[in-house]
């Protein structure tokens, strides 16, 4: 199939994932709006006002960088992990591998899906954020490069787990166990200037805090790590999974017996 | 003047699948259907078919031998072939989740077809299958019957030039399944090539003009279907006799096989007469009381090639039990 015709297939998988997650809004878009919320109002509002300062910004301030940041990472992973497990369980899977789809296409409309969705989720929080505190935008540039580089890596990751994952618990596990916490003490609660220098420099092998600090440095101009340190983090991060998801997809040993 | 043939729908030479558990599934399959075809592909369950398919659309990747469709290789020329292919699994594939328009019209999207063209056909196939009042509908509350008219339309959106359908009928009543026939052949009768599996011979016989058997992996039979219906010329008669018949009875001309003192079996080959027979029993002074045809010979002649007959049962399917497609994580 040419160029054309490639791009029709991806806009049709790009259109069905944003369908997808569209349809079932009550499970997608609503959950992550509701727990960060809740965030907002009690590490934000309640417990925030006692914290006072942090990164020299009122806690509020410094938190919801931060937390959207959090709904873009959590909602891009899950889109894609969901929808190509469920695509693989349900095995209408085959309805693109009997079509001619380049498996690049196949790999790019999962992950402008997943994109998708984690912007969606992230706007969303940024509205709700509206409610508790003023946001100005430092640099949009960095702002957003730094959504959409964190955006493709996590639907990256996601279909990766997903092509791994033979049951439900397989696509949880990942997110519980390792992606929740390394969010967690990814710098979205707390500056690590604020760790004992150990913790510090532990701290500085976990990828979210660069991206959480990639994107607080966008919004507040403010950030514990080198914001360039943070693109060439990200930079390599895309390659690498998109080179091995592309591997996995093309092998497709775990689609095709 | 010379004109080269026009290439087969398909040509599989030498075509080997060893599964990853180390099962031999096919064993060297060669088979050839031409252009405008509708052949059968017949055998029990665990032969081998629904690999050999799915190795033809490249859902299982083949160990060894080549296939093509109208020309085009699937390892060389790969876009080409599967643009030819509509495929009709055995098994639901489809999204339980989405509605049954959605379902086609993206299944045209993949192949390249835009959302405005393949609206449009989709419309045609869900019509001719009688499924566009269904349209908005979630596939999942499909009948088992809509479901499978469903994988039709959704295999037909991108106008194939062969139409593969594995077992179509399997657990679809018998009145549905005749509509379906007669849907099938006015596909084939518009130019599509058709290759059916199925293990109901009777679809294979009243659909079909060319048939392979395949057994174990390997092919055992193929020929047209009326020359394979000439083998099975021969009639076998069940005769009750108001006599009694010794148990080594004979009867001249005629191949008898005792069933018990007042019952034989006759064969009768296609030239024979039967009157030939009633002539030859009344000579020997014998009177039949009643006559009957042994039970569907095409049957027994299928089940005689094979190698482990018991095998000859019916399909199910696999029967998904979740209850959305998203997971909360
Ligand atoms: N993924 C698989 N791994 C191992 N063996 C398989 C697999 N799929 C099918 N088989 C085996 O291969 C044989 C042929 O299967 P199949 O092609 O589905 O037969 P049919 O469609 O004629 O019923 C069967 O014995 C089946 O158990
Ligand atoms: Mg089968």
């Amino acid at each position: 199939m040419n160029f054309t015709g490639q791009w029709v297939a991806f806009k049709t998988i790009v259109y069905r994932e944003i369908h997808r997650f569209m349809r079932i809004w009550v499970q997608t878009l609503v959950p992550p709006a509701i727990t960060i919320a809740l965030y907002f109002l009690i590490f934000g509002q309640l417990i925030g006002s006692r914290i006072g300062q942090m990164g020299g910004f009122d806690y509020m301030q410094f938190v919801v960088p931060g937390l959207i940041m959090m709904a873009v990472i959590q909602n891009s992973y899950a889109n894609v992990v969901s929808s190509f497990f469920g695509t693989k369980f349900q095995r209408n899977i085959e309805e693109l591998l009997v079509a001619p789809v380049l498996e690049i296409t196949i790999l790019l409309g999962y992950i402008v899906g997943g994109m998708a969705r984690g912007i969606a989720v992230g706007s969303i929080v940024t509205l709700l954020a509206l409610f508790f505190t003023d946001l100005t935008v430092n640099n949009w540039w960095i702002t957003i490069s730094m959504v959409l580089l964190t955006a493709i890596v996590f639907s990256l990751t996601g279909f990766i787990n997903a092509i791994f994952a033979e049951s439900f618990d397989d696509i949880s596990i990942i997110p519980t166990f390792v992606l929740t916490p390394m969010i967690y003490l990814g710098g979205v609660f707390y500056s690590i200037d604020l760790l004992p220098s150990f913790w510090a420099k532990i701290s500085l092998a976990n990828p979210i805090l660069y991206m959480v600090n990639g994107f607080r440095y966008g919004i507040l101009g403010v950030s514990d790590i080198n914001i360039w340190q943070a693109y060439g983090m990200l930079v390599v991060f895309v390659i690498i999974g998109f080179s091995v998801s592309l591997y996995l997809l093309a092998k497709a040993e775990k689609l095709r017996t | 003047m010379s004109t080269s043939l026009p290439p087969s729908a398909l040509a599989i030479t030498g075509l080997k699948k060893t599964y990853s558990d180390g099962f031999v599934a096919l064993k060297g399959v060669d088979l050839h259907v031409e252009s405008g075809d509708f052949f059968a592909l017949l055998g029990p369950n665990g032969a081998g078919k629904s690999t050999t398919i799915g190795v033809i659309c490249s859902l299982v990747s083949k160990t060894s031998g080549t296939v093509s469709v109208f020309g085009h290789s699937i390892d060389d020329d790969f876009a080409a072939a599967k643009r030819c292919i509509g495929v009709v699994p055995q098994e639901f594939n489809f999204n339980q989740f989405e509605k049954v328009l959605n379902i086609v019209v993206t299944q045209g999207g993949y192949y390249g077809l835009t959302r405005k063209e393949s609206l449009v056909r989709a419309e045609k196939y869900l019509r001719l299958l009688d499924l566009w009042d269904k349209r908005d509908v979630v596939s999942r509350t499909l009948s088992g019957g809509m479901k499978r008219r469903l994988m039709i339309a959704r295999a037909l959106v991108h106008e194939p030039r062969l139409l593969i359908l594995d077992e179509p009928t399997a657990g679809v009543d018998i009145e549905l399944r005749r509509s379906m026939w007669d849907f099938l052949q006015q596909v084939n009768k518009s130019g599509t090539t058709i290759i059916l599996t199925t293990h109901y011979l009777e679809e294979a016989e009243s659909l079909c003009r060319n048939i392979a058997i395949i057994d174990e992996g390997s092919i055992v039979a193929n020929s047209s279907m009326k020359n394979l219906l000439d083998k099975l010329s021969q009639e076998v008669l069940v005769l009750d006799v108001v006599e009694s018949l010794p148990n080594d009875f004979t009867l001249e001309n005629f191949r008898c096989h005792w069933v018990d003192e007042h019952c034989i079996e006759v064969s009768i080959d296609r030239e024979q007469h039967v009157n030939t027979l009633f002539t030859a029993l009344e000579a020997r002074q014998l009177n039949v009381k009643s006559l009957r045809n042994k039970a569907n010979r095409l049957e027994e002649m299928f089940v005689s090639l094979l190698k482990n007959p018991a095998k000859h049962l019916d399909a199910d399917y696999p029967r998904y039990n979740f209850v959305s497609d998203e997971v909360s994580v």
